[in-house]
């Protein structure tokens, strides 16, 4: 088991005929996920082959819901068009919809956020700016490389892409439930204590990295959700210790703004709470290997 | 983007909302002209993204253009904590009778907008907040319903405007969330919203952040950025479509992910505390393909930094085959030799991930003395930092 995403998952590609879309759907499909088709309203009828899998292309997720049974959608569309293909996928009512698109406008992610809301919230919204969820050996749902590691009983959650490889591979020996990216934008469908509680609820998942970085406080609200609800260890590890106030760091949430967001406030609010935070992405490993073979 | 005051004001006169007369001078000569048009008695304020000018002294009145060109004179060119000014402000006066304050910002905790509004304006928010807070009002917004006139005489009423500028202050509120959507802000902050002897309603200072994502439907908001204060590696790294920040130390940084970088910038600031202090030069993300042409373009404005000693590349190999980074990496030296811009600084290289051996082999192979391969981050960092501090 893992969260969110199995292998019995169904996913369908909103943006699959284009360059990322179908380069990623090819990846997707070599790592063992059940992708079951694409969304292109200009291209609805036909069919792509990825070396020999003839996946249907159909005119909006509503459809390709209904013909495939899809339960999660891939969303590789440009920016511009980002916010249409949220609202679609909500409209639809699929229960996983994850948002790669990097450079969304916020105004428009806060918009189809207030929309799901509204909607009751039917969708898991993961990112948008984010390398997806996989479950090793399961499925994998967007651009994270399926063969850093194994399957194991660790959970992640990482608003880096990168820094999330890199702690895949650095526990590859360990290997993982489910490692999910959630996005580097000031506004974000999933959050650190979403995917805290669900590994926390996850009967696979022993142990839990938490990575975040500077700006905002959603690493001290995780901080305060961890005391009150979580038992399993979380071992965390927080960047941009040393990124000078007010420049944006890559991401666009990544901004120390005044005196807050500052890595040292996260570090300190996770350790209060019991947590252990590493120095370096491989001391935090290294803090998550003791625990696991203490057992 | 965080626009300068004058901007601001540009900005909300343009959406219509009620602001002083004024223009912005670069000059005394541009100051007198503005005060000329203007007439009578005038306000100069010091154009910097930084508070505190007026108690800094780059705020003054002035009566008539002679005094404008020389409150003028005395403002330009003033430092006001670190900021250099370059363009002031001139405005009209206004006999201000209240002060009060408004803003719109993004809540990133609760995934929405934010209305902040306060009848005690004219001083730090984040201080009446924390001596009184009960005379400040903070209201979500829905970013889907928006700012409509019920939803702005609740916020009115809320923070208990007095009855004879509520409705301006709903039409203002109003405004400004249009301009705030309009404009893709981030955060739109009027303090003083200030009422006037004769009782009308005033935005009197302009605090604006714009979202740079939101740039494809604005092509004029390209023109607000100040060229004269970006700094020339960060311009000429954004013109070859690098994401580049420059920081104060010796060791380059090129990394591919946001958040790889950053951690990249942690360690080697670690490891700088055992070699001599050097820190990390730059934040410089190099993203996902990282090709020959790309990592030659990184190294050239990472080596173009005169206080670079040494370089970091740290690449975890996701999508990118290492040994596509490594050959790069070759390639990207021999370029910039045919660019007559022959490296002579250490650069230390740490590959992981994706075909990380195939990629060290070619690094191995190239047989360059300036290349030099660990295979751990810490342990790269730490000889980048070894290196600086020996070249310092």
């Amino acid at each position: 088991m893992a969260i969110w995403l199995t292998k019995d998952s169904k996913v369908i590609v909103q943006g699959m005929t284009g360059s990322e879309g179908s380069k990623h759907t090819r990846r997707m499909l070599a790592a063992g996920t059940n992708v079951v088709g694409g969304v292109n309203p200009r291209k609805a009828g036909t069919t792509v082959d990825f070396d020999g899998n003839e996946l249907p292309v159909f005119a909006n997720v509503a459809d390709a819901m209904k013909d495939t049974g899809a339960d999660v959608t891939v969303i590789f569309v440009p920016p511009q068009f980002t916010k249409g293909a949220v609202v679609e996928a909500i409209d639809a009512e699929i229960p996983l919809a994850v948002v790669i698109t990097e450079g969304v406008p916020v105004h428009d992610t806060a918009a189809f956020w207030a929309y799901n809301v509204a909607k009751g919230e039917r969708t898991r919204i993961i990112g948008p700016n984010c390398p997806g969820i996989a479950s090793p050996g399961a499925s994998n749902a967007g651009i994270i490389p399926a063969d850093i590691t194994g399957a194991g009983r660790i959970g992640l959650v990482s608003k880096s892409g990168t820094l999330t490889y890199q702690m895949m591979y650095e526990l590859r020996d360990i290997g993982f439930s489910t490692c999910v990216g959630i996005g580097g934008d000031p506004i974000i469908g999933t959050t650190h204590i979403d995917a805290l509680a669900a590994f926390e609820a996850d009967p696979d998942t022993d142990a839990i990295v938490m990575i975040g970085e500077i700006g905002g406080d959603a690493e001290e609200r995780a901080a305060e959700f961890i005391k009150a609800n979580v038992s399993k260890p979380v071992v965390g590890y927080i960047a941009g210790f040393t990124a000078p106030p007010g420049k944006t760091m890559g991401h666009a949430g990544a901004i120390i703004s005044g005196s807050a967001g500052t890595a040292d406030a996260k570090k300190e609010a996770l350790e209060a709470v019991g947590v252990k935070v590493g120095k370096t992405p491989t001391e935090t490993a290294r803090l998550m290997r003791e625990i696991m073979s203490a057992g | 983007m965080d626009l300068y005051e004058y901007q601001g004001r540009d900005l909300f006169e343009r959406h219509g909302l009620p602001v002083l007369a004024g223009g912005v001078a670069t000059t005394p000569e541009e100051a007198r002209a503005i005060a000329e048009r203007l007439g009578g008695r005038v306000v100069v304020k010091a154009q910097v993204k930084v508070g505190g000018r007026g108690k800094a002294g780059g705020v003054k009145l002035a009566e008539g253009a002679e005094e404008t060109v020389a409150r003028a004179t005395d403002i330009l060119g003033m430092d006001i904590k670190g900021h250099t000014v370059h363009k002031v402000m001139i405005t009209v006066t206004a006999d201000v009778a209240e002060e009060y304050y408004f803003s719109y910002l993004l809540d990133r905790a609760n995934r929405t907008f934010l209305c902040i509004a306060s009848v005690a304006g004219g001083m730090d928010i984040e201080q009446v907040a924390a001596e009184t807070p009960d005379k400040v009002v903070k209201a979500p917004i829905d970013a889907v319903k928006g700012v409509d006139e019920a939803k702005a005489r609740e916020i009115v009423d809320a923070a208990g405007f007095p009855a004879e500028v509520a409705d301006q202050v709903v039409e203002v509120a109003v405004g400004l969330w249009q301009a705030f959507v309009a404009e893709d802000a981030t955060l739109v902050e009027v303090n003083p919203l200030a009422k006037t002897a004769e009782g009308k309603l005033l935005l009197l200072d302009a605090k604006v952040s714009l979202d740079e994502n939101a740039g494809f439907r604005h092509p004029d908001h390209e023109a607000l950025v100040d060229q004269a204060t970006v700094d020339p590696l960060e311009q000429a790294a954004k013109e070859k479509d690098l994401n580049y920040v420059k920081l104060d130390g010796e060791v380059g940084i090129i990394g591919n992910g946001a958040g790889l970088v950053m951690s990249t910038l942690d360690v080697v600031a670690y490891a700088g505390e055992r070699h001599g202090n050097v820190k990390p030069a730059n934040f410089l993300d190099i993203g996902g393909g990282a090709s020959a042409a790309v990592m030659a373009n990184g190294l050239e404005i990472v080596l173009s930094d005169p206080s670079v000693r040494s370089v970091f590349v740290n690449v975890f190999g996701g999508i990118t085959a290492c040994d596509a980074v490594a050959n790069g990496i070759v390639q990207a030296l021999d370029l910039l030799k045919q660019r007559g811009e022959e490296v002579t600084k250490p650069l230390v290289v740490r590959l992981d991930g994706n075909n990380a051996e195939a990629g060290r082999e070619i690094l191995d192979g190239a047989n360059n003395p300036l290349i030099e391969r660990v295979d751990t981050m810490d342990g790269a960092a730490e000889r980048a930092a070894e290196l600086a501090a020996a070249g310092v």
